[in-house]
């Protein structure tokens, strides 16, 4: 037997994050909601709506179950794999390292520095520190596992290295991007591809973030809570493979009746609703690990919260099938029902199990009993009680709203022609959510006071001791031994396996799509932005627009009714990135540009970014007055078009020398066109001066250009 | 699609590989030693 110390230190530490960025990422979250209800919440540019919802997910998802993830990691293999952590330094730069991203990001987006692609809207430093740190991770993780103890490798390690290996290959396929100058860079990719790999990343988040690192921790701590092995180990082998395998082609159904090609959206589809199998075999493996032990459930509060947490995931995972349907999403997709459906993920499966493993950990490693049971118990049923009030309200806008959308009178017209009327009917749902998720918090505040009271009665053990016999060094297979547990011996080929399972769906869902451009049918009217337009553009991305805007008219009758000839891939192929979104809290903008439906004038953009409610009453939109104020950076405008021509956006050679003329001629005619409007004739020649060097006269000419090239003269050289 | 050459192999490979990767999954977690599973799936108890 060997003696050995388990690092509960580095636990430690990543615990307190948990808790402390958790109840912080919360706040966020609700911060954002009560914009949506009072929109004079937004009260500064840095805390507007645009810029701090990313705060909110980038804290949550990063923040909040990234350290929770480590929590759990740092613990459980430890133990399983019978050794201390392969190196302390490197537990402590992942610790430190991870902290400093998180920070930089609570700095950077409010800040308005953002690639505006969603989850992965740190610009490219960051990008390259999280690599860093990651690296760092998976090189302590696979390093543990070498000089092991055990035999064999538990199978929630092998969902950690599902998600170091697969995080790490969407990150950096995600993040090719050029960097045009310190926190701002352009994605190599553009319009519909840039929006596959987007949601091929985005839709990974979620699988290989939010989920199959909380699946190790539950196949760990459930049975630790139990006190009896998992139902199925059998069961929890399909469950692994199978989830990992269709997981990663399942990202498609993110942008169903969009202008993806048609095959990779089927694709999308039918791997999605096969996702149902392992992800309900992996539910009821946690579930029936209780039978016969339903009277913890009862008197222990750690299990109940385990239990609603898997109770969601089996919710959520039921729901991602049925919203991939075509019939189902028409009426969901950008509507708030999938916010509700990433809260019953985030709120129950995330939420509950952190605060479950919380509630095991911290009184052990601090060798006392929880301080109160019953104030723990308290808060399982405000959380709980806070998740059905925030999820029901927002389900229900989300259906309002979508129905609202799709209804047409007998003669054929839209019954809801303004939008904003689909809009104010829904804030006395918003305020429920404010009051769901103010009870969540209130829940998670509770508890930070309830394990800040154990540590304080407690006496922390940094170094736990544990003995173990060394493993056998030249283990040989007893005969009858199947292959994969030879596999499951050697992290090395494990982690090859496991890449090799991941790449296969990723490969084939993008490979087409992105190597082949005749898979975007060209349009001859299509030309890139202005140099005025661009700036613009870059504002648009700065404020978060695409937070509440989509620019996607899907090819539905309800959709061209409402916003006039509906998006085509070849229109967006200058676009780097795109900026579809996925939530219409306002209308849809891609055919807000001249020309179209709307047809707006530039002094109507001008009034009404200054002040939306007077020009739309009951418009919850935040004003943008700093827009107005501010001079337009033109620093960067030379090497922003420098950059786009390296990426293939067909900018003459010499353009730049061009560039500060047109944007004058550009930004003069805005300017006049404003002033003549809300100034009569009461302007000079210094008045146009002044306004056309503006921020908004930028965000005008974008805003003006959106979907407008198809109606250009094809044979008509711009 | 048909602007892509050759691509009508892609659904084709892709069901291959699915198949291949279920069958292959099914037949082993069927054909496991089973004393390993048991004492594999009793190491979150032993501390």
């Amino acid at each position: 037997m060997e003696k050995f110390y388990y690092d509960n230190a580095i636990v430690r530490k990543f615990a307190l994050a948990t808790i402390m960025w958790g109840i912080t990422g919360m706040l966020v979250g609700l911060w954002a909601a009560s914009e949506l209800v009072w929109p004079g919440v937004n009260l500064t540019s840095w805390l507007s709506f645009g810029r701090i919802r990313p705060l909110h997910t980038n804290a949550v998802i990063f923040a909040f179950v990234g350290n929770g993830i480590f929590t759990g990691v740092y613990y459980s293999l430890q133990r399983l794999l019978k050794t201390r952590m392969f190196n302390d330094t490197l537990s402590n730069i992942n610790f430190w390292g991870w902290q400093l991203i998180i920070l930089a990001a609570v700095i950077t987006l409010p800040l308005g520095l953002t690639t505006s692609k969603e989850y992965a809207e740190l610009e490219w430093p960051i990008d390259i520190a999280i690599t860093l740190i990651w690296v760092v991770f998976g090189w302590n993780m696979i390093g543990t596992i070498i000089k092991r103890r055990t035999q064999h490798m538990y199978v929630a390690i092998w969902f950690y290295i599902a998600t170091f290996v697969t995080v790490a290959v969407l990150h950096i396929f995600n993040s090719v991007e050029i960097p045009v100058y310190f926190m701002k860079s352009y994605p190599w990719y553009a319009g519909v591809q840039d929006a596959l790999v987007q949601w091929w990343y985005g839709h990974n988040a979620v699988a290989f973030f939010l989920t199959t690192p909380y699946l190790g921790l539950m196949y760990y701590f459930v049975p630790k809570a139990a006190n009896r092995p998992v139902y199925s180990y059998r069961l929890s082998i399909i469950h692994f493979w199978a989830l990992i395998f269709l997981y990663i082609w399942a990202g498609p159904h993110h942008l169903l009746y969009t202008a993806l090609p048609d095959w990779a959206q089927s694709l999308g589809v039918a791997f999605s609703v096969m996702l149902i199998a392992p992800s309900w075999g992996g539910m009821l493996n946690g579930l029936l690990t209780l039978r016969g032990a339903w009277d913890r459930v009862r008197d222990g509060v750690v299990l109940k919260f385990m239990v609603v947490a898997i109770t969601a995931y089996g919710m959520s995972t039921f729901e991602g099938p049925l919203l991939s349907l075509k019939s189902v999403n028409v009426l969901a997709h950008f509507t708030d029902w999938i916010i509700a459906h990433v809260h019953i993920g985030g709120l129950g499966w995330n939420g509950m199990l952190t605060f479950g493993m919380l509630y095991w950990l911290i009184p052990r490693m601090w060798q006392t009993e929880l301080h109160s049971k019953k104030m723990a118990n308290q808060h399982f049923w405000i959380a709980t009680l806070g998740i059905l009030l925030y999820t029901i309200p927002i389900y229900w806008a989300g259906f309002v709203q979508g129905l609202m959308w799709q209804q047409f009178n007998p003669d054929g017209t839209l019954v809801n022609k303004d939008f904003l009327e689909t809009v104010t009917k829904l804030a006395p749902f918003y305020l429920m959510r404010v009051i769901g998720g103010t009870l969540y918090i209130t829940g998670a505040t509770m508890m930070a006071v309830n394990l800040y009271k154990t540590m304080s009665k407690g006496v922390f053990l940094a170094n736990e001791e544990a003995e173990a016999a060394p493993r056998v060094k030249n283990y040989t297979d007893p005969a009858s031994e199947h292959w994969h547990r030879g596999v499951e011996r050697k992290p090395g080929k494990f982690v090859v396996l496991t890449l090799i399972v991941i790449l296969i769906g990723g490969a084939i869902e993008i490979i087409p799509t992105i190597l082949i451009s005749s898979n975007i049918p060209t349009i001859s009217q299509v030309k890139p932005y202005t140099p005025l337009e661009l700036e613009g553009r870059d504002i648009y991305i700065r404020e978060g627009c695409n937070n509440c805007h989509s620019q996607m008219v899907r090819p539905l009758r309800f959709e061209t009714a409402r916003y006039g000839e509906y998006s085509k891939a070849g229109e967006f192929v200058y676009d780097h990135p795109f900026l579809w979104g996925s939530k219409r809290t306002g209308p849809d903008l891609h055919r807000e540009g001249k020309g179209n439906k709307q047809n707006r004038s530039d002094s109507w953009h001008y009034s009404h970014m200054l002040d939306p409610q007077e020009i739309s009453p009951g418009s919850i939109m935040p004003s943008y007055e700093w827009i107005i104020d501010d001079d337009l950076n033109t620093s960067h405008t030379k090497d922003k078009i420098s950059a786009m021509r390296s990426i293939g956006v067909p900018y003459p050679e010499g353009y730049e020398d061009k560039v500060f003329d047109e944007m004058g001629i550009q930004s003069a005619g805005i300017a006049e066109r404003i002033l003549e409007k809300l100034k009569d004739e009461g302007y000079d020649q210094s008045d146009i001066e002044a306004l056309q060097n503006k921020e908004i006269v930028a965000l005008i000419a974008y805003l003006q250009r959106l979907g407008s090239d198809i109606h250009n003269d094809p044979n008509e050289d711009k | 699609m048909t602007s892509i050459d050759g691509i009508e192999i892609y659904p084709v490979i892709s069901l291959v590989i699915f198949f291949a990767f279920f069958i292959g999954l099914i037949y082993w977690v069927f054909t496991t030693n089973k004393a390993t599973i048991k004492e594999v799936s009793q190491y979150p108890l032993e501390d």
